[in-house]
């Protein structure tokens, strides 16, 4: 990558972060609720891109793992009155070992008859969560109620801006160490898996392991993201992880643009607002302008956002190139 | 040509000196959401997702709101009514109703669909004091007036329902061997809890078989199969219409005919009976506290022309055979004279506190002879209903008004 | 639990089980003609069912509508494919998931709302009273999986003795190859799909009588048709009903002996748990990739 495209990254992530840190104060409580939203959505996303993006497991259940990370946030500060910081690792490391564990049987399955299996547990999960048998720690079908945090006494801002900071330090710190996983050996092992499974084993990848921590590693995200949001919404019932959810997710991550970090953004966008959008365009059938929105986005971006803004920048470049021959260091 | 100031401004001093002799009444007192012109109120409702049925009662308010502002409104203010999308998703209804209470600033909820969105967002309306009106869900808890305070439900409770069928049981067929089908959610519940309430110690050994479905399931046929073979003579259906359709025509298609008590919810003549065929449904038992569009008992009945010409003018693409669509009707009235009561104070605390003392209100598409009340102490509108025996016809009344306790 | 209950809740379990079996030939379909598993098939059915339900209301006989509703679902799949999934053609995979999750939302909405939430009665060509007055399964039941096995049996044919079948077969399976010979690729994957609708349609209007028909009928559906094709394996058109079968009458056992608030669950572990074993299903052929 030449300089100059690095330093224009550079300078964009800067901006971007400035203006998140500005946005809660010049926007109402409501828009930053939102907002807080929308980073949790791209924890989830960055979690399955990975996953499905980078290391081709397709899954169509990951809004268990989300559901799992939501009551375990619930069921500790309800029942256990833990505080709710505290209940984030807890739900990532439980969802990391979930994860993991999905993924070890789940290695013997392909592409299809994985996202038949991960269809099966998104579907099944609320069943297992009315269950009566666990219905003293979950609540049932009534679910659970939670209160949000105050902000720190000193801090002069409201709860939903502190609970939009915090989940901006997550989501800053998610991000970073999945840039991290993603940019190193593991990283490049998991797409090695992904495009060429026997070129990479036969260079002595261990491909069974790389692909049942991708799971586990997947599963940890969406599941401090499903923690995250339980502490935005308040609240936590079976009906609010309903395959709907898992298929969102999927949605999500290819609209922002499968294999790219900042596709979760741009899929998380998507997913919270998009819906919005289409039940102000009609009342009569909100779903079907919805459903309109993703094929007009598929056949105009096939590689979602991430990857037609990729597109885009490629042929700017080019077209500098050619205007100006001697500028640019060949590539 | 210039204006003579004197007399311009000695009209301005008289009649400005007239305004504070006005009755008191004309003192106007507006929270959020109201105005001279306007009383702004918003809901959320399934327009999609799997409860998606039930979004034709949305629209039937909005009907009705436009009906009453071509009549010129209410106290002269015309009446808007922000109806949102919540998918029956529980957060998709927090947002919702963050985004009515926080930028539409609206001065009431009203009859906000679903029990579990009604859930996620009954702690944040109470912390923020907004009038939470006649939910549409029958679930018990909203009438908690002393941890929730804004909340006031609208349907009969179920667990109330509930305890109907189960006292009736115990009255007259004592010995009777019960088997119950749910649905597996929280109405689903709240009901079997009612009827459970109702049979006590004593009772429950009476049932026999259980089962539970969930909205996902594509038919119910193996647990009526289940809950036949288990011997029981009678049958509680706790279910929703396409289910209750289908229990009843398996119950019919396998030949057994045990005493058959179908909830409210499942007992519609125009979306359940029909379609099942009247000739399979005579005998069956339920509980009604309004009127049936399908039921040609009422085929003359005044409110029930009036409720058609409604539907043939404003709500066309309403279905009229749809039970909703009448009891949607109902909520409206309901809501219209709390607000007419209100007269020109509109804030959120006048509201509530007309909300909480309704007396004695008759509204004639409600069965004969019933009428809602509601107290500080006592937040169930609806506590009356009548046991309804199905002839293959109609939905006949059978004895008195029972009153529930709540 | 008594053998005559056990006995009905398996013939119960078969009668819904020839419900998924044609569902997942459906599936079974378009895998066949374009490796790929189209979600919105349940919803197209659904839709294709409320299309024979207003001819029926206009006073059609039921046959004259039957066919005419088969012929209309296959010209709307051909079209479908055409004119919705030709612009993302060489789409990556999940691309076109996307574009069948549009469409399946599309086609429920649509349904709704020009058709309304009340679910409506639909008529069986069957006569009510059971085959030699047995009690166990209903007319309607053998007799809409008789149709089932006649779709398999005529597909088996098509494909095994018709060129047409062959060229079919070869499009999906070398697509490249395919059209050096000759073979006009586009459009074998559009009568592909186009014979996929028809499937779907007959699925949906065997369907209705039994659980009704309303915008949601099929979404539960098509969960265990899903299942029931992967179960069968997913290239296997006899797995496929097979499967069907296989998954109806689990369903109904682990209901009726384990109690229903954990059906669902134990049901779907257990066809995983079937898949663990053998991966690609019971009747797909094993891939086997050379290094």
């Amino acid at each position: 990558m030449s300089r100059s495209s690095l330093g224009f990254q550079r300078a964009a992530l800067a901006l971007l972060l400035v203006a998140a840190c500005v946005l809660p104060f010049v926007i109402s409580n409501y828009r930053v609720f939102q907002f807080t939203l929308v980073l949790v959505y791209a924890i989830a996303l960055l979690g399955l891109n990975m996953l499905t993006g980078y290391n081709g497991q397709i899954s169509l259940g990951h809004g268990a793992f989300y559901a799992i990370g939501a009551y375990a946030a619930a069921i500790l500060m309800d029942r256990f009155g833990v505080p709710y910081w505290a209940t984030l690792p807890v739900a990532g490391a439980l969802c990391l070992v979930a994860g993991f564990l999905f993924g070890l049987p789940a290695l013997r399955f392909e592409g299809l008859y994985l996202s038949l299996a991960t269809f099966a547990l998104g579907v099944a999960l609320p069943q297992i969560l009315k269950y009566k048998g666990i219905e003293h720690w979950t609540g049932g079908a009534q679910g659970i109620v939670i209160n949000k945090p105050d902000p720190p006494p000193w801090l002069p801002v409201s709860q939903d801006q502190w609970l939009y900071f915090v989940t901006l330090a997550v989501t800053l710190l998610m991000f970073w160490l999945g840039w991290n996983l993603l940019r190193g050996r593991i990283g490049r092992a998991m797409v090695a898996i992904r495009d060429q499974p026997i070129a990479a084993q036969a260079m002595g990848v261990n491909t069974s392991m790389v692909k049942a921590m991708t799971f586990g590693v997947s599963a940890m995200y969406t599941g401090v993201a499903g923690a995250l949001g339980a502490i935005a919404i308040q609240f936590v019932a079976p009906d609010s992880f309903t395959i709907f959810l898992s298929i969102g997710l999927v949605v999500g991550i290819v609209v922002g643009g499968l294999a790219s970090i900042s596709g979760a953004l741009w899929g998380a966008l998507f997913i919270q607002f998009i819906p919005n959008v289409a039940d102000q365009i009609s009342k009569a059938a909100p779903w079907a302008i919805y459903g309109l929105f993703l094929i007009v986005f598929m056949y105009v971006m096939p590689t979602g956002v991430a990857g037609f803004i990729r597109i885009a920048v490629a042929r700017w470049r080019r077209g500098r190139s050619q205007a100006h021959p001697s500028k640019e260091t060949p590539q | 040509m210039r204006s003579n100031p004197t007399r311009r401004t000695t009209l301005v001093a008289a009649a400005s000196l007239a305004l504070p002799f006005s009755s008191a009444w004309a003192q106007k007192k507006y929270g959020p959401g109201a105005s001279d012109t306007e009383i702004k109120l918003g809901q959320t409702m399934p327009y999609s997702g799997p409860a998606s049925a039930y979004g034709t009662i949305g629209k039937l308010h909005q009907a009705y709101f436009r009906m009453i502002n071509e009549n010129g409104g209410i106290n002269g203010r015309k009446v808007t009514l922000i109806s949102l999308d919540d998918g029956y998703s529980p957060p998709k209804a927090v947002e919702q109703v963050r985004k009515l209470v926080e930028q539409d600033e609206v001065l009431a909820l009203f009859q906000t669909l679903g029990t579990p969105s009604n859930s996620a967002i009954h702690k944040y309306v109470n912390a923020k004091k907004v009038p939470h009106l006649f939910l549409a869900t029958g679930a018990t808890k909203w009438a908690d007036p002393k941890h929730f305070p804004w909340t006031i439900g609208f349907n009969l409770s179920y667990q109330s329902e509930g305890q109907i069928y189960a006292k009736y049981l115990m009255k007259n067929h004592p010995k009777a061997k019960v088997a119950i089908l749910y649905q597996n959610d929280d109405y689903g519940k709240d009901l079997l809890k009612g009827v459970e309430d109702g049979l006590g110690s004593t009772g429950a050994k009476m049932v026999v078989a259980k089962a539970s479905y969930e909205v996902t399931d594509p038919t119910v046929d193996s647990q009526i199969l289940t809950l036949q073979g288990s011997g029981a003579d009678t049958f509680i259906n706790i279910t929703t219409p396409k289910f209750a359709a289908q229990a009843i025509r398996k119950a019919w298609d396998s030949g057994w005919k045990p005493l058959h008590l179908v909830n409210n919810v499942g007992a519609s003549v125009g979306s359940v009976l029909t379609p099942v065929g009247l000739d399979k449904c005579v005998g069956l038992l339920t509980v009604q506290y309004y009127k049936d569009p399908n039921d040609p008992q009422w085929k003359d009945d005044p409110a029930m022309l009036e409720w058609r010409g409604f539907m043939g003018k404003y709500y066309r693409e309403g279905d009229p055979k749809d039970a909703s669509n009448l009891y949607a009707y109902i909520t409206a009235q309901t809501m219209v004279h709390v607000l007419k009561a209100c007269g020109n104070d509109l804030t959120r605390a006048n509201v509530m506190h007309q909300a909480t003392n309704i007396k004695n209100l008759k509204l004639p598409l409600l069965l004969p002879g019933m009428a809602m009340n509601t107290s500080p102490d006592d937040y169930f509108l609806i506590e009356q209903a009548q046991l309804a025996r199905f002839t293959g016809v109609l939905w006949q009344g059978q004895g008195e008004l029972i009153s529930t306790t709540g | 639990m008594n053998t005559d209950l056990l006995i009905h809740q398996v013939f119960s379990g078969l009668a819904s089980g020839s419900i998924y079996a044609s569902v997942a030939l459906a599936l079974v379909m378009i895998y066949q003609a374009t490796h790929l598993v189209n979600f919105a098939q349940g919803e197209l059915a659904m839709f294709s069912t409320y299309i024979a339900w207003s001819l029926l209301q206009t006073g059609m006989p039921y046959w004259a509508a039957f066919f005419a509703t088969v012929a209309v679902a296959f010209a709307l799949g051909v079209l479908i494919e055409r004119i919705i999934v030709r612009p993302v053609e060489n789409a990556p995979i999940l691309s076109v998931v996307i574009v069948f999750i549009g469409l399946l939302v599309i086609t429920n909405s649509l349904a709704g709302w020009i058709f309304s939430y009340t679910i409506k009665p639909f008529p069986s060509p069957f006569p009510e009273q059971p085959l030699f007055g047995n009690r166990y399964v209903s007319s309607h039941e053998l007799g809409s999986t008789a149709i089932t096995l006649v779709e398999l049996a005529l597909l088996f044919v098509f494909f095994r003795f018709t060129p047409l079948g062959l060229a079919m077969r070869a499009a999906a399976q070398n697509p490249m190859s395919s059209r050096l010979v000759g073979i006009r690729v586009g459009w074998m994957l559009a009568l592909g799909w186009g014979l996929a609708g028809a499937l779907g349609a007959i699925a949906g209007i065997m369907v209705a009588p039994t659980v009704f028909l309303e915008p949601n009928m099929m979404s539960g559906i098509l969960l265990y048709a899903f299942a029931a094709a992967l179960l069968g394996g997913i290239d296997s058109p006899g797995g496929a009903v097979l499967g069907g079968f296989i998954v109806g009458v689990l369903e109904n056992l682990v209901g009726s002996l384990l109690g229903t608030e954990l059906k669902l669950t134990v049901a779907l572990v257990l066809i995983v748990g079937v898949l663990v074993v053998r991966p690609s299903g019971l009747f797909g052929k094993v891939h086997v990739t050379r290094v």
